[in-house]
């Protein structure tokens, strides 16, 4: 990516609501909830804010509304300013950011909002299974019937041969993703697991319902409905206005098309790429990192994304997070927020949720202190949309660029 | 669109007959079919009949489906790389509870099967699917 020219930029508030079920709650009623706190936290006014980006996925089959963006800036007293709803399944929020903070560089905009929100689980299982899959290939995937769980049981066993981990081993491993992530969520207040399944074990994974074999509900992330919001503004704008802005060192994104043009997918070549693209802008490597929030829809996607974005060895990420390598205190801290599994997954919301958990821990604000990683200077954030179709990448520190 | 729409690949594919795209330029099959090469991206093409065989390379059991499809699961879903290169998505001719790790690897015919429409589905009359069959 040219970027030699840009201009730094900076967060400044963040939001996000209560992840689970919000049955009373419109799509609108949710991101109004988590722009408001992202605006206030900001302590600029309003009309400071120049543009609006909001990541949205399905509302189509969920709400029955596909133009959501310019009802979301009226919502928040800001109609008038350009809207633009970014779609880029489970990681439309994450290029939603992305696209704002590269007009900023550019100095196009000074100040953005950007948003994200979704609402699945009241949608119901059936309806927002539908809706996910369309994020998968429409014609030449969907019509065998696969399903997101599907792709990725279909990745698992791909995992097992290819690295001769017999299966049974590898699903022993791959519960560790889940025990990990659901005792972190079991602390978080914002998550939808909440004081749940903090203290799962092994069986417990594996005896759950199968719904895509090998992935049983304990392999995947839920349904969810929620909403998170950031506001962005060139740095030292925000350096004026918030204590502790956040800069952005480093941003990618990348594409691919159908599963199997891409064949091997426990090497997705799109998030290689896109992890590269990031990691240079910002002049640093995978062992720079202390935290991470990365994409783990299920078990199995975990370890894929840990060993493709550089923190493990190709085929070393599945005993990585048995080991406890992926823990709070261990090599690299991964989804201290509990993650997608037990965080909660509403799809255009997740790329902001997971920038919202790195603002916190590079802040040393996370809530409560045990999910706080020590001395946190350097962040990021993983998002995949469809079957690897987008992956965008977002990197995060305490200082601008050049000071790290 | 290229050579072969979708429509036509499915209507040869519910005959029994699998089409590809060879490339002028590399030699190597498309298929599903595309605009350009999916290997080198060129976009001179011509629609040839493939071989109706291929290898399993993973699988998984659909327990779940999604809306409009519930009353087919469970079924068996798998990535089959065709001999002449190109992998697909389809459905596997077995019982859902004889599907074990073992299938990877095994050998296939590939015919097309129709299965009723989806509301969202592009073709509004009939959904073809690749069904592989185990040799």
């Amino acid at each position: 990516m040219k970027g030699k020219n840009l201009r730094d930029v900076a967060i400044l508030g963040v939001g996000h609501t209560k992840f689970g079920r919000s049955p009373e709650k419109s799509l609108m009623d949710l991101f109004g909830e988590a722009a408001l706190e992202a605006i206030r936290t900001s302590n600029i006014e309003r009309g400071m804010i120049e543009a609006v980006f909001v990541g949205q996925h399905v509302g189509e089959l969920t709400d029955g509304i596909s133009n959501f963006a310019p009802f979301a800036a009226a919502e928040i007293g800001l109609a008038g300013v350009p809207a633009v709803r970014v779609e880029g399944a489970c990681a439309s929020s994450s290029v939603a950011f992305r696209e704002a903070y590269l007009l900023i560089a550019a100095g196009v905009y000074d100040v953005v909002l950007v948003g994200g929100v979704e609402r699945l689980l009241s949608a119901g299982t059936a309806i927002g299974t539908r809706a996910l899959a369309t994020s998968a290939d429409g014609v030449y995937e969907f019509n065998a019937g696969l399903t997101f769980p599907g792709i990725f049981a279909m990745a698992a066993i791909l995992y097992s041969k290819k690295y001769g981990i017999p299966l049974d081993e590898l699903r022993e491993k791959m519960a560790h993703v889940s025990i990990k992530n659901h005792g972190y969520a079991a602390l978080n207040p914002k998550a939808q697991f909440y004081g749940k399944y903090g203290d799962l074990k092994v069986e417990d994974v594996l005896s759950s319902r199968m719904i895509a074999y090998p992935l049983t509900l304990l392999d995947c992330c839920p349904m969810t409905d929620g909403a998170a919001a950031v506001v962005l503004a060139e740095a030292s704008i925000a350096e004026k206005h918030v204590e502790k802005p956040i800069y952005v060192l480093g941003t990618g994104q990348s594409s691919a098309g159908g599963i199997y043009r891409q064949r091997d997918v426990t090497v997705p070549m799109s998030r290689v790429r896109s992890c590269k693209m990031a990691f240079e802008q910002a002049g640093l490597t995978p062992e720079d990192v202390d935290v991470v929030e990365l994409h783990d829809c299920f078990t199995i996607a975990e370890i894929i994304a840990s060993e493709a974005m550089g923190f493990f060895e190709f085929g070393e990420g599945a005993d990585a997070v048995a080991e406890g390598k992926t823990k709070i205190g261990g090599k690299v801290a991964i989804n201290p927020s509990g993650g997608l599994i037990g965080k909660g997954h509403p799809v255009g919301a997740t790329g902001v949720s997971q920038i919202y958990a790195i603002v916190k821990q590079l802040r040393n604000e996370m809530e409560p202190r045990e999910l706080q990683v020590h001395n946190a200077k350097i962040g990021m954030t993983d998002t995949l949309g469809g079957d690897f179709g987008t992956i965008c990448n977002i990197i995060l520190s305490t200082e601008r660029r050049g000071e790290a | 669109m290229g050579k072969l729409t979708f429509k036509a690949y499915f209507d040869a594919l519910r005959e029994g007959k699998l089409l590809g795209l060879k490339c002028k330029a590399c030699g190597k099959v498309t298929c599903p079919p595309m605009s350009v090469c999916q290997e080198c991206g060129a976009d001179e093409l011509e629609v040839v009949e493939m071989k109706n065989s291929g290898v399993i390379k993973t699988f998984t059991v659909i327990h779940v489906a999604p809306a409009g499809l519930e009353n087919e699961a469970p079924y068996v879903v798998c990535e089959v790389e065709t001999d002449d290169g190109p992998w697909l998505v389809g459905r596997l001719d077995i019982k859902p509870e004889e599907a074990s790790i073992e299938l990877v690897g095994r050998r296939v015919t590939i015919t097309g099967q129709e299965l009723p429409p989806e509301r969202h589905y592009p073709d509004k009359e009939r959904r073809v699917v690749p069904l592989f069959k185990l040799a």
